[in-house]
């Protein structure tokens, strides 16, 4: 099975019925895309699919041949504009405690900021809206409101 | 996380068990100090070979130092002058992992932007310098290891200084250091990274001198975290993204009932599915038995894991019933009792007024957001472990009794782990066991791989280990000016550390201290306490803020009850009975009061303040909060911090541990943050059954630091026991109804 993950082509044998997630990690080796709950309840396994975020937990890698798949691995090299500024916005605002949810939810806020009219920006409740699938247990979610609406402002 | 330690005892109680760390674990060369070969960077683990005569620290130099003082173990520096710092810890969110390289850094007069920081291991350098044992939690990293880690930096700086003055020719009285140069008299300088090697070669010495604090330019200052980018990139990698070659994943069939083993196992369908490696059965904690799938990755294990057909015998184990078990700890509530305090309650047939009370509270799951695991290698000589571990030595002395080893044949890499909560402790070392039994199986079926044991969520969440369930009675008598004149007191709930290797010091006269913390003091009450510990087969453990979890709600809702009885204003009242002791409880009060615009902003319609204040481990925080109740749902607004946690060493980890704490303790009033159980099954499994704070709960936040410069005290537990109570107190005051149960149950107005 071919999958285009972060624009390179990669073969794999694996079972079609094969979460995106563990295909991703266990198989491809990109580990920055997290296991968290399984189920899309947590968002930690947010990835991109056609520029929309999904939970890579549930989707099988079926679902995701021919498409384009962005981890946070490519999101946040700085060759995407959006991505960049997230990931800077976080770095600023010192946003990640522990960090092991902070993939998927970077993931989450750079598809916000690419799903709106260029230089609009989110307000507090489309943030919330956008990141509410996405579970953080240290509770960096102020800091996260702040980075999001950050990111927004450097982009206008 | 541990609860409050007993300073007094602990040296006895944990003198064995020093004992006992020392010798299992492998030391490092003593005198590596300081030289990393490569000129382009780190090369992680080239450690010189040393005599372990040498090694042990019987140097002349060194001689009286313990491992915990050798620098050589701690800090590094390579040619270009990059500092790496070993931490003793586990870094699972709180900070630790820029803290003490900073707190090293400042003695050192390092150039903070070329300080790096990683994990230790079991190696006896890394216990905490005052339990003696390899330990993260009961906010103790900072505390513990702020003299350690200034001296520590000192003592390296002394020896570049001796490494100067000896290039030099000089007296070392003429030199002086500025971020990582020492500096000549006559306007010579050398950077640490040139002084490395040379640097290796001085004594280590015992007596130093620190900074005058005054002089701080490091610790003090809002520092950004080291980890930072790499967490905010998807790089930073943790116990779960281990990937050695060859590696296999196992998932684990765990029983429906805790302590149950197997009947019937029909394992032929799961042994044919594609990419399973091996099917074994394995011992549990508890006395459990389950099946482990090997797999080639987790996907493929769990595949095999669904196509087991497995019959448990759960005839002989209890079935936990959480309805049942209110009733008996509800029956319990009223029998006699071990006392933790014996107030006279003679008063309480005579008080003018009288409040009765029942509190319930449930068990609560860590639900840290990264699945427990545990990557097991069985070498030549030993084993390797790498593990988000609380407790390296603890665990390596676990792994070693499964592996037929001895401890010094183990070695544990602490792993960067996505949270813990204290759920990556246990007495039993059950994760680290479990990974270890399969790893002997897994070799003993002829697999030569190292295996990562990695668990679901679902297995997380209904495995136990919870924060236990309790219930507590009060019966108050007090007069018309809100003076308590008897309270009478009762809690019911699982020890949780009996069993553990904190039970001697811990559990005394039948009451274990971690249940009573945070009961009473600091207020002048005259409190008769009874306790009560039904013993269960549902695992239970400290988790984060542990006994203050319940009792701070207890405390502080009661007292703005009786605030609220006699027409008292909350902050007032409190104030008085601070009186002009407890300056800290007071500090952290005002500072919340005053930031908050408390008694002088008028607030939304609909809104109401509400006031707690609690200390946990050495550390005080008070909230003031703004809330409302948005179709019959308690809604917070927003939470204003006064803290008092000494010297802040990262003010702006400081603020963010407050927040995270905060977040935590408002998930436990939210509808369906519990664990319950029928008939012997845990009923959740997931995070749609088991409610945690999500963006859209949250509130603003402003944290205030009270200033101080006396050493520091922990910030990893402290915030979250005082904002349940707070929340509550503001409810309470727009419904005219007291909160006595988490999560927070609102009964519709009748």
């Amino acid at each position: 099975m071919k999958l285009v993950v972060n624009d390179r082509e990669v073969t794999i044998d694996a079972d079609p019925a094969m979460p995106l997630l563990w295909a991703l990690r266990d198989v491809i080796g990109l580990t920055g895309t997290k296991f968290g709950c399984g189920a899309a309840q947590c968002g930690a396994c947010t990835v991109h699919m056609d520029g929309e975020a999904i939970r890579s937990c549930i989707t099988p890698i079926s679902d995701a041949e021919g498409k384009k798949l962005t981890t946070i691995d490519a999101a946040t090299d700085g060759t995407d504009r959006i991505g960049a500024a997230v990931h800077a916005a976080w770095v600023k605002h010192d946003v990640a405690q522990c960090g092991y949810c902070q993939s998927g939810q970077i993931m989450s806020a750079i598809a916000l900021l690419k799903s709106l009219p260029a230089g609009q920006q989110p307000t507090a409740d489309k943030i919330d809206e956008a990141m509410a699938g996405n579970i953080c247990r240290c509770g960096t979610y102020a800091r996260i409101r702040t980075a999001v609406a950050d990111a927004a402002r450097t982009l206008a | 996380m541990l609860s409050n330690i007993d300073y007094s005892e602990l040296p006895r109680a944990l003198q064995h068990m020093m004992e006992r760390d020392q010798t299992a674990t492998k030391p490092l060369p003593r005198r590596s100090f300081l030289k990393l070969a490569g000129a382009t960077g780190l090369a992680l683990g080239a450690f010189p070979h040393i005599a372990m005569a040498e090694a042990a620290g019987s140097g002349k130099a060194a001689g009286a130092l313990k491992p915990t003082q050798q620098p050589s173990a701690f800090v590094q520096i390579a040619g270009n002058g990059e500092v790496m710092v070993t931490i003793n810890r586990l870094e699972f969110g709180q900070g630790v992992h820029t803290a003490l390289p900073m707190i090293l850094a400042e003695e050192l007069d390092a150039d903070w932007s070329l300080v790096r920081s990683r994990h230790g291991t079991n190696d006896a350098a890394y216990v905490d310098p005052l339990f003696g044992i390899h330990l993260t939690g009961g906010s103790h990293s900072i505390k513990n290891s702020f003299a350690q880690y200034r001296e520590l930096g000192a003592r390296a700086r002394a020896m570049l200084i001796g490494a100067a003055a000896a290039r030099w020719k000089v007296n070392v009285a003429t030199l002086r250091t500025q971020a990582g140069t020492v500096l000549g008299p006559d306007g010579r300088k050398l950077g640490y990274g040139e002084l490395a090697a040379a640097a290796m070669a001085q004594p280590v010495p015992e007596k130093i001198t620190l900074k005058d604090p005054k002089d701080f330019r490091i610790i003090g200052r809002p520092t950004p975290r080291l980890d930072a980018r790499a967490k905010s990139s998807g790089l930073q990698d943790f116990g779960i993204d281990m990937r050695l070659p060859g590696q296999l994943t196992a998932v684990v069939a765990r029983p429906p009932v805790f302590g149950a083993r197997l009947a019937s196992v029909d394992d032929s369908a799961a042994r044919a599915v594609k990419g399973v490696k091996a099917v074994l059965r394995v011992p549990l904690d508890g006395g459990a038995e389950g099946i482990a799938v090997v797999a080639d990755g987790y996907w493929q294990a769990t595949q095999g894991r669904d196509a087991l057909k497995l019959n448990w015998d759960t005839a002989k184990v209890e079935k936990v019933d959480s309805e049942r078990q209110l009733a008996q700890y509800r029956e319990l509530a009223g029998r006699p009792g071990p006392h933790k305090f014996d107030a006279d309650m003679a008063p309480l047939a005579t008080a003018p007024l009288q409040l009765d009370a029942e509190f319930v509270f449930p068990y609560l799951a860590h639900a840290a957001m990264e699945p427990l695991n545990c990557t097991v290698a069985l070498t030549e000589g030993g084993a390797e472990l790498w593990v988000g571990s609380q407790c390296a030595g603890l665990d390596a002395g676990a792994a070693a009794r499964v592996l037929n080893l001895k401890p010094e044949q183990v070695t544990v890499n602490v792993q960067m782990a996505g949270g813990g909560f204290g759920r990556r402790f246990s007495s039993t070392s059950d994760t680290v066991v479990e990974a270890c039994e399969i790893a002997k199986a897994a070799h003993a079926a002829g697999l030569n791989a190292p295996v990562r044991t990695l668990w679901s969520r679902e297995d997380d969440m209904r495995g136990g280990f919870y924060r236990p369930m309790h219930l507590h009675r009060a019966r108050i008598g007090f007069d018309e000016r809100g003076n308590v004149l008897a309270w009478d007191h009762v809690i019911v709930g699982q020890s949780i550390t009996t069993g553990s290797v904190f039970e001697q010091f811990q559990v005394k006269n039948g009451i274990d201290g971690t249940a009573t913390e945070g009961m009473r003091d600091p207020y002048p009450l005259p409190m008769r306490l009874t306790v009560h510990h039904p013993k269960l087969n549902v695992p239970v453990l400290w988790w984060r803020s542990v006994g203050s979890t319940h009792t701070a709600f207890v405390m502080e809702t009661l007292l703005d009850e009786i605030a609220r009885a006699t027409e008292q204003d909350p902050v007032a009242y409190r104030m008085r009975m601070f009186g002009d002791k407890h300056a800290r409880h007071r500090d952290a009060l005002q500072l919340a009061v005053d930031e908050s615009g408390y008694g002088k902003t008028r607030l939304a319609e609909g809104r109401a303040w509400g006031v707690a204040v609690h200390e946990s481990f050495d550390s005080v925080v008070a909230y003031v909060v703004e809330a409302s109740v948005k179709d019959g749902r308690p809604v917070l607004h927003r939470v204003t911090a006064g803290v008092h946690c000494n010297l802040a060493v990262n003010p702006r980890t400081v603020e963010a541990q407050v927040q995270g704490a905060a977040v935590t303790g408002l998930s436990m009033c939210l509808p369906g943050s519990a664990i319950t159980l029928r008939d012997g099954v845990v009923e959740q499994s997931n995070f749609d059954g088991y409610t945690v704070a999500r963006i859209t709960d949250i509130p603003e936040f402003d944290v205030h630091i009270v200033p101080s410069a006396e050493p520091p005290t922990g910030m990893g537990e402290p915030g979250l026991p005082p904002l349940a109570p707070a929340f509550a107190n503001a409810i309470a005051r727009l419904t005219d109804k007291p909160l006595r149960q988490l999560p927070f149950k609102i009964e519709s107005k009748s």
